[in-house]
């Protein structure tokens, strides 16, 4: 499920960056007040634990082997918050040192296999094993299919991130620029594996697991229901609220730059396919054709200019676009580039003031704590 | 008496000790244990290799790391925006010159790259080559059936073939990631992980996560020692084979006790560190100073970079 650079666009690589960063915050905040002050060790000896089972290979029926995730069994003993951070560290260290899964794709992997996995995991096991006793049947029933269900869903959204880049990221003349699948052959192709045989692992690891430690350490099984109860203290929402109303505003900048690309891909094909191209869409027709070079595919620039010119009398009436649609036989168009980048930039400009606004936020939050702590101590 | 000191029957038999080659697939099944102590010892090994790496004379080792992260990310980063593949290649071409100019073996390195991720990037983009997949014009065709063929409401279309959209597609995917993975390869192989993690400061990633970070490497080790040594252990107990049963038991009970240790240990460290006075900001012995050469670096890399970009839009 590990995603390597090069498979997602930039976009949507840092679309994932960007939910996870406060995702990294809000999970920071939750394990501090949950966990006290033993969390730095106690979190990054989980990610050293994540990090090693993922190498204990499961022997499978047909003679190969399998690695289970452990993000539902570490979300269990550790809290589904400490999991997110413990399972991004292990999975940073995989990207940085081990090449498993790309740097740029690091917040989408994250986001998959770090944040959906055990946080899924771990609320269907709180929902499945509701009021059973710890030491019941139906509770390491309910581990194992929690592991599952995370599991899955994980998988399924790393599918989707990938079917996406089929759906959203073509060129004019069809070819792929990042993973070449749509969804329709992403999703089959993710899901029957994990569904079948990578979940099953996960399930089956998590229940032997979750029995042993019932046998031998039940104390851990209890450990964070036992801390969350307990936990209290005053959190400020307000640098949060501003962090997510920040990020609200600036994701439709994001949205807006890939929707014109994903909206003008597929007028191209409804152009094809019903001889016209509808008023609104034929506004954005320019916009991406320079940005996006291989609109500017020589071979293309008959069937673009035909696509322009049934748009240009539609067009007229607004006024700018007209003069942009003349010039369409130049070589090598740019005319897009004019419109695009500004807006590109500002999107860029606000997304990277948010990052940076974030990450400050949560240096203060989490040091300043931790400071006023060791002071004590 | 001497009933008692002759070797059992089942120790002179031959073909099924933990410990032997699995030669057939039934006994492949046993070689779970096998396949896991290999793959932490690699991971040890691949570690102490790229400490050696870093320790060597070269271009990028000498670079400061703040500067060599910005330019190799920001390489990265615009390797990600191109979309013709003769500029991608070009980058690849330029990651192959640093790697030489930092004392890297030109033939480990590329092989480093080549043998894993595009190799299996290769396998994923493989059917995406034919117009079963991706329907386009046809570069190859392989079989024409003459006539449209259908199964239910899936459409074969009435030829397949290798497609033009579908080949270019494919080459700019595989460069991609052979020019994503060969730079993250040289940051890691180049630089000392202490000074990486220091270097991470700079894009404000906050100190707790830089402090678990590197805790977190560090106990790596530690804790892949405690599982090698539970799986070796067993494996030299084992006389005869084991069941693919026994051995998932063996593996899940390891994976908790292995749990359950470092649990205890997470206490241990934490009443340490308070002892011995942690602020919580890595130290290391490196202390990171730029010259000229290092910016003369950082231009050059931003430069070509631009570069790459603006050719990829006037010339893609």
């Amino acid at each position: 499920m590990h995603i390597p650079d090069g498979y997602l666009s930039p976009q949507t690589a840092g679309g994932m960056w960007a939910f996870m960063v406060p995702a990294w915050y809000w999970a920071g905040y939750k394990v501090k007040n949950t966990l006290n002050s033993r969390q730095a060790p106690l979190v990054a000896i989980a990610a050293a634990f994540s990090f090693v089972i993922m190498m204990f290979n499961i022997p499978l029926p047909g003679g190969t082997t399998g690695h289970a995730v452990g993000g539902t069994i570490i979300a269990i003993v550790i809290g589904p918050w400490a999991a997110v951070i413990a399972i991004s560290v292990a999975l940073v260290i995989q990207a940085v040192f081990f090449g498993d899964g790309g740097i740029l794709a690091i917040g989408a992997n994250c986001f998959n296999i770090a944040f959906i996995c055990p946080v899924i995991g771990y609320f269907t096991y709180r929902f499945l094993g509701k009021d059973a006793a710890t030491n019941s049947r139906r509770r390491w029933l309910a581990a194992g299919a929690a592991a599952w269900a995370g599991l899955n869903v994980a998988a399924l959204v790393t599918a989707v991130e990938f079917g996406l880049q089929g759906e959203l990221f073509m060129t004019a003349d069809g070819s792929a620029l990042y993973s070449p699948y749509g969804l329709n052959t992403a999703v089959p192709a993710m899901m029957i594996p994990h569904m079948l045989v990578v979940g099953t692992i996960e399930a089956v690891t998590t229940s032997l697991i979750y029995v042993f430690l019932l046998k031998t350490n039940p104390v851990l099984l209890d450990n964070y229901d036992h801390l969350s109860t307990q936990a209290v203290g005053s959190y400020k929402l307000k640098p949060l609220i501003i962090g997510i109303v920040l990020l609200l505003v600036c994701t439709p900048l994001g949205l807006l730059a890939t929707g014109t690309a994903w909206g003008e891909w597929g007028k191209e094909e409804i152009g094809e396919e019903i001889g016209y191209v509808p008023a609104g869409m034929g506004r954005f027709a320019g916009r991406w054709e320079g940005f996006l070079p291989e609109y500017a595919f020589p071979e293309e620039k008959g069937e673009a200019a035909a696509v322009k010119e049934t748009a240009a009398p539609v067009v007229s009436a607004s006024g700018t676009v007209e003069e942009e649609a003349a010039e369409e036989t130049a070589p090598v168009s740019l005319e897009g580039v004019g419109e695009s980048t500004p807006a590109y930039l500002i999107s860029g400009a606000l997304g990277l003031f948010l990052v940076i606004g974030v990450a400050l936020m949560t240096i203060r939050v989490l040091t300043g704590k931790t400071r006023k702590k060791e002071q004590l101590g | 008496m001497a009933d008692r000191l002759s070797i059992p029957s089942w120790m002179t038999e031959s073909g099924s000790g933990g410990c032997q080659r699995p030669t057939s697939s039934r006994q492949r099944r046993e070689s779970a244990v096998q396949k896991t102590i290999m793959g932490m010892s690699g991971a040890i090994r691949g570690t102490v290799f790229s400490e050696r790496v870093a320790s060597r004379t070269g271009l990028l080792q000498e670079t400061d790391p703040r500067v060599k992260v910005a330019g190799l990310l920001g390489l990265l980063l615009a390797t990600s925006f191109l979309h013709t593949w003769y500029i991608i290649l070009s980058i690849y071409a330029l990651t192959l010159v640093m790697a030489a100019a930092s004392s890297i073996s030109s033939w480990f390195f590329v092989k480093r790259v080549w043998l894993f991720v595009p190799i299996f990037a290769g396998i994923v983009v493989l059917p995406s080559l034919f117009s079963i997949v991706r329907p386009g014009d046809a570069l190859w065709t392989i079989w024409d059936f003459g006539h449209e063929v259908t199964f239910g409401p899936w459409s074969l279309g009435s030829s397949i073939a290798i497609t033009h959209q579908g080949l270019k597609g494919a080459v700019v995917l595989i460069l991609r990631v052979a020019t994503s993975v060969s730079l993250a390869v040289l940051l890691t192989l180049t630089t000392h992980w202490a000074d990486l993690l220091k270097a991470l400061r700079i894009f404000l990633v906050p100190r707790i996560f830089i402090l678990i970070l590197s805790m977190a490497y560090r106990y790596i080790f530690l804790i892949l020692g405690m599982a090698t040594d539970m799986f070796t252990a067993r494996t030299s107990r084992m006389v005869g084979g084991s069941n693919p049963r026994e051995d998932r038991s063996f593996v899940a009970s390891s994976m908790a006790t292995l749990f359950g240790k470092s649990h205890a240990l997470s206490e241990e460290v934490y009443s340490a560190m308070i002892s011995r006075g942690y602020n919580g900001e890595p130290l290391t012995l490196h202390r990171f100073r730029t010259d000229v050469k290092d910016w003369l670096w950082l231009s050059s890399v931003i430069l070509l970079g631009a570069v790459a970009l603006g050719s990829d839009q006037l010339l893609g």
